[in-house]
């Protein structure tokens, strides 16, 4: 039964995402939207449900397979990209180099002076 | 010998068209592709989910079926992609109160990090000479796929080719992410995780989780939630500053 009420939790606020989403016409996916109203409640909640935490984090555990259904969608835009291949291809593999050594370098810069949770190693070990 | 063929043929026609078959496929793809990865030293430069792809493409060139096909035995799959983005709170509020110590660099590296990505995709692009629909569907790129089609179909480029688009930006990620991390020394799994998601959107949360830790994931969530957030509302503005 935990397994059931963790699942539902989920599909609630994804529910409660989906509804926002439409009602307030906000540019972000339901889900984003539920992943919010999901942390608010632990919030509230003040900790995790076990059967929660056990379905969660057993899609989470397995969030690469997920992706795999969208991303065999890229076989219908192979004309499209064949198109323009090199500009896309070039653009990509230079922005998003550029993009992640600029964010790692400036989050690691800011961060610098502000001093480590000696508790952080531990509950990385845990995890 | 003539007898087995009409018969392998109908199983076939029948199979294909249930949605057992491809549901299996992508399992068994998953399967066959960790297994690969994990012969080959766990390199990044084919992570498991590109190859997954990789190989359910050739398996579905190979037996001529279309995408929509393959689409409603993998649906099942697909649809749990929603519950486990809500999931993503779950790691969020165990990392909590780092989240809150390291909010003003949060924010700060985001919009650092999203404005690189959209300057530096617009700019190389209009260098390289891409065509102006191309160039406005490259904007978006590092957006978890749903908002970079709304932003692509908002400013003129095509919204299908911008969703592909973010797949390959998220796999260009995973395999570069360990690379630049080594070269910029950047060894913190918080950073690490939250420079994955504003760069790699899904892709690279699930690579945090994956590969880096339970930290780099909850951080790499947050990250790709913010960074479509923003974007949306910093990218038009910025692409009108080259003029588009």
């Amino acid at each position: 039964m935990p397994l059931i009420v963790g699942m539902s939790v989920l599909l609630g606020c994804q529910f409660l995402g989906e509804i926002l989403v439409h009602g307030l016409q906000l540019p972000v996916p339901g889900p984003v939207v539920g992943m919010v109203v999901l942390l608010v409640g632990l919030m509230i909640n003040g900790r995790v449900p076990t059967g929660l935490r056990t379905s969660g984090e057993g899609l989470l555990r397995y969030l690469t397979l997920l992706f795999v259904p969208a991303g065999v969608g890229i076989m219908v835009h192979f004309d499209l990209i064949k198109a323009d291949f090199w500009p896309i291809t070039v653009t990509l593999v230079v922005s998003t180099a550029l993009t992640l050594a600029v964010t790692a370098k400036v989050m690691s810069w800011l961060t610098r002076s502000i001093p480590k949770d000696p508790r952080d190693e531990w509950r990385e070990e845990r995890s | 010998m003539s007898m087995p063929v009409p018969v392998l043929d109908q199983l076939w026609v029948y199979l294909s068209a249930s949605p057992l078959l491809h549901l299996l496929v992508t399992f068994l793809a998953f399967m066959g592709a960790s297994y690969i990865n994990r012969l080959l030293g766990g390199t990044p430069f084919l992570h498991p989910v590109v190859l997954t792809i990789v190989l359910i493409i050739a398996f579905l060139t190979l037996t001529d079926t279309d995408y929509a096909t393959y689409f409603e035995g993998a649906q099942f799959i697909h649809f749990l992609l929603g519950p486990a983005t809500v999931a993503l709170a779950i790691p969020l509020y165990d990392y909590r109160e780092r989240v809150r110590r390291l909010l003003v660099p949060i924010l700060l590296s985001c919009v650092a990090g999203i404005v690189t990505a959209v300057t530096s995709a617009v700019g190389v692009a209009m260098l390289m000479g891409a065509s102006r629909e191309t160039v406005l569907t490259l904007a978006p790129k590092s957006v978890t796929s749903p908002i970079a089609m709304g932003i692509a179909e908002k400013l003129g480029g095509i919204p299908s080719l911008a969703a592909g688009l973010v797949l390959i930006t998220g796999s260009i990620g995973c395999a570069l992410g360990p690379v630049i991390f080594r070269l910029v020394r950047v060894r913190d799994p918080s950073v690490q995780g939250f420079t994955m998601g504003v760069a790699a959107h899904g892709f690279g949360t699930a690579y945090s989780f994956s590969s880096i830790g339970a930290v780099a994931g909850a951080f790499a969530g947050l990250a790709m939630g913010l960074t479509g957030l923003l974007t949306a509302f910093i990218l038009p503005p910025l692409v009108h500053l080259f003029g588009l």
